[in-house]
């Protein structure tokens, strides 16, 4: 049986929210809708992790202006690491707290008629646009409460748009930043790329909340449209007082092609999934994430592709390295449905665990109802091989950094993966950090 | 001034309780090349492992000392800094880390914290030494030993050997999966290291590395004890003739028969 809490938001607050930001009919009817489902839905059921006693639903909503920033050297030292020195500023979208308080893309792609800004604008310039693919066909409302909580009160995210054919060359990128302590991001990060086009787009979440306690709920939808391909790149870094729900999705058209990159870094309790749908024949996803618990930490990720179409390539990759009393579950999950012939699925998930009292498991799953297919896959949970240890010790490294050089190899395949320099550095510095 | 001495004293060593040394007794000296040959299982690894520390063997009996130092006091990391290098016979993969990354970190690991070697210098002294030992210049930037062949990971040792330039080293059968070519230019890197400040104690089983890199001394193992020593004329008796004569010379009997009898 499931406990009934009262969540703490009511319709008039809802209406309230979306009338100051001008939203369009549609959006508060959505809004206001997902409330209303939102009482009677299950919370998610990540497998193997109990989320019962987290608080989802309880926090602060209020929204507050942020003042805007005019160049990097107003940003705190933490978040200047993810730029190179000589960054251009161009192409950039830097959220602080709910505020839009930096964006720029440049000439050349606005003119190629790419989009590339914050949730609200995106809503007001281009409604039709954002209606057409906002929790509709990627993350449904009423998967689960979260999701439907997460419609509901979303306050913050991004629009991404590239038009028929256009190439973008470079990354966007994304700082989400919470320098508020105490208020929820409910963020929401749209991209669509129509056919033949390409995108890398790369995102970072940072927040500072040591010991206040807040949520994050976010949701990510991309779309591949026929021959489309994106390259999706993420560190998240959310403080140890932030219980995250992240919820990325992606569907992969014809010859479409969707990878995924994520850093998964929180120091809070975090469930995540990213599921993508590969819908089109011949269409292709990798899906790589590495995570490093430390202290009490409860996490779970899930990684899955369903394949719909004809010879289509799912490859997922998860790395994750355990210390403290950290518990981790991953959960890979392969699906070929009926009719993906000539498809093949292949996974790998691995953890390392570095102390004895942290918990790792990683749970294989493959699921095939067609014939003519391949899939693959491989899990382990291990520790530190001592004779990996006794070979780069016998060379002079010391204990600490021949486990450093072990650790870095062995999350490196995912690393090597993020699209920017500067955010791959950034999150070398933070598994550093997180591993010390 | 002449180099390091490694001195070890009736060392006893024990895997999983089963006594595989038993006493040996050895000196190597900077400027000296030893050579230890002997037949399969006799324990010549065994002392290689101990020397440096591996996990699994346990001294039970006996020292090991380098300038005077205890070196069994030391652990791994201590005993490279202080100056000894193994080439192992079955080097790790270590995924995800470049050669080149990792030859940087444990040259470092000998200098003193400020004092690390410049990039420049450092890539310009393995692009000489790649050369030198004919290794694609690709390898740095390969995963250690992952994927490598077993003539490329000997090489990659010798690499090593000449990166970090140790005061003594012990080559653990470097020679062994060699074909000519690549027994050739390992030996090419290995008589590079000769100097007065160098000591070299190869393990082999065959003669054929001895005759590209000439020993001071030669000495044979049989039964976890240094049974006879002398000089390279020594290896190539034994090439020509095998151990029985070494056995019937000292009355040697073979463990399983000299069980039975008992």
């Amino acid at each position: 049986m499931t406990v009934e809490t009262k969540l703490p938001f009511n319709q008039e607050y809802i209406q309230a929210f979306s009338k100051d930001r001008n939203e369009p009919g549609w959006m508060t009817t959505l809004r206001s809708k997902a409330l209303e489902m939102a009482d009677s839905l299950d919370m998610p059921k990540p497998d193997k992790t109990k989320i019962s006693n987290w608080n989802f639903t309880d926090f602060q909503h209020s929204y507050k202006e942020a003042a805007a920033i005019a160049s990097l050297n107003e940003l705190p030292e933490e978040l200047k690491a993810y730029f190179a020195e000589d960054a251009s500023m161009e192409n950039l979208y830097i959220q602080r707290n709910q505020t839009a308080a930096y964006n720029s893309l440049s000439q050349e792609l606005q003119d190629k008629g790419v989009i590339f800004t914050d949730i609200f604008t995106a809503m007001n310039e281009h409604s039709d646009l954002v209606e057409k693919y906002y929790m509709n066909d990627a993350v449904a409302v009423d998967q689960n409460r979260l999701t439907a909580l997460h419609a509901a009160l979303m306050n913050g995210g991004i629009f991404v748009y590239v038009p028929k054919n256009v190439q973008i060359e470079d990354p966007l990128q994304a700082i989400f930043w919470q320098e508020d302590t105490d208020s929820a991001l409910l963020n929401h990060v749209l991209v669509v790329a129509e056919e033949g086009s390409s995108v890398t787009y790369v995102e970072n979440y940072i927040s500072h909340n040591d010991t206040e306690e807040t949520v994050a709920n976010l949701v990510t939808e991309v779309f591949a449209h026929d021959n489309a391909q994106v390259a999706y790149g993420a560190v998240d870094n959310f403080a140890a007082g932030t219980t995250t729900y992240v919820n990325r999705r992606g569907v992969a058209q014809r010859d479409a092609q969707i990878n995924w990159a994520l850093g998964q870094m929180n120091d809070g309790n975090t469930v995540s999934e990213n599921i993508t749908y590969l819908l089109g024949d011949n269409s292709n996803s990798e899906a790589k994430a590495v995570s490093v618990g430390r202290g009490k930490q409860t996490q779970n990720f899930t990684s899955s592709i369903r394949q719909f179409g004809k010879q289509t390539d799912a490859y997922i990759l998860q790395r994750g390295v355990m210390k403290g009393a950290a518990t981790t579950i991953f959960n890979a999950i392969g699906k070929i449905e009926h009719g993906g012939t000539k498809s093949n699925s292949e996974q790998e998930s691995r953890v390392l665990m570095l102390s004895e009292k942290s918990r790792g498991d990683a749970n294989p799953i493959l699921l095939i109802d067609e014939d003519d297919v391949t899939a693959g896959h491989a899990a382990s949970v291990g520790r530190v091989d001592p004779l990996q240890m006794y070979y780069l010790m016998s060379r002079g490294l010391e204990q600490e950094e021949a486990e450093r050089l072990v650790i870095h190899g062995f999350l490196a395949p995912v690393v090597a993966q993020l699209p920017i320099e500067s955010v791959r550095k950034q999150l070398t510095q933070v598994i550093e950090r997180k591993v010390y | 001034m002449s180099g390091s001495v490694l001195e070890i004293k009736n060392l006893h060593v024990s895997i999983e309780d089963k006594e595989i040394l038993k006493g040996v007794d050895l000196t190597v000296k900077g400027g000296e090349f030893h050579a230890i040959m002997g037949p399969n299982g006799t324990g010549k690894s065994t002392l290689a492992s101990a020397i440096m520390g591996h996990p699994k063997y346990e001294v039970t009996e006996g020292t090991i000392t380098l300038d005077g130092e205890d070196v069994l006091e030391m652990e791994v990391d201590e005993r490279a800094r202080a100056g000894l290098f193994l080439a192992m016979q079955y080097p790790s993969e270590i995924s995800g880390v470049t050669t080149s990354d990792f030859l940087r970190s444990a040259i470092n690991a000998k200098r003193e914290e400020g004092d690390e070697i410049p990039l420049m210098k450092f890539i310009k002294e393995l692009d000489k030494d790649l050369d030198y030992l004919d290794i694609d210049q690709n390898m740095a930037t390969r995963y250690l030993n992952e994927g490598f062949s077993g003539g490329e990971k000997k090489r990659n040792e010798i690499l090593q050997l000449m990166q970090l330039k140790p005061d003594i080293a012990i080559l653990d059968e470097i020679d062994s999966g060699l074909d000519i070519d690549a027994l050739k230019v390992v030996s090419k890197g290995i008589n590079k290291m000769r100097s007065d400040n160098f000591g070299c104690l190869i393990i082999t089983h065959y003669q054929r590395l001895l005759n590209y890199i000439t020993p001071d001394f030669v000495h044979v193992m049989m039964q976890g004890r240094v049974v006879k020593s002398g000089g390279p004329e020594l290896a190539k008796r034994l090439e020509a003739e095998g151990y029985e004569w070494i056995k019937e010379e000292l009355g040697i009997e073979d463990e399983e028969t000299a069980e039975q009898n008992a």
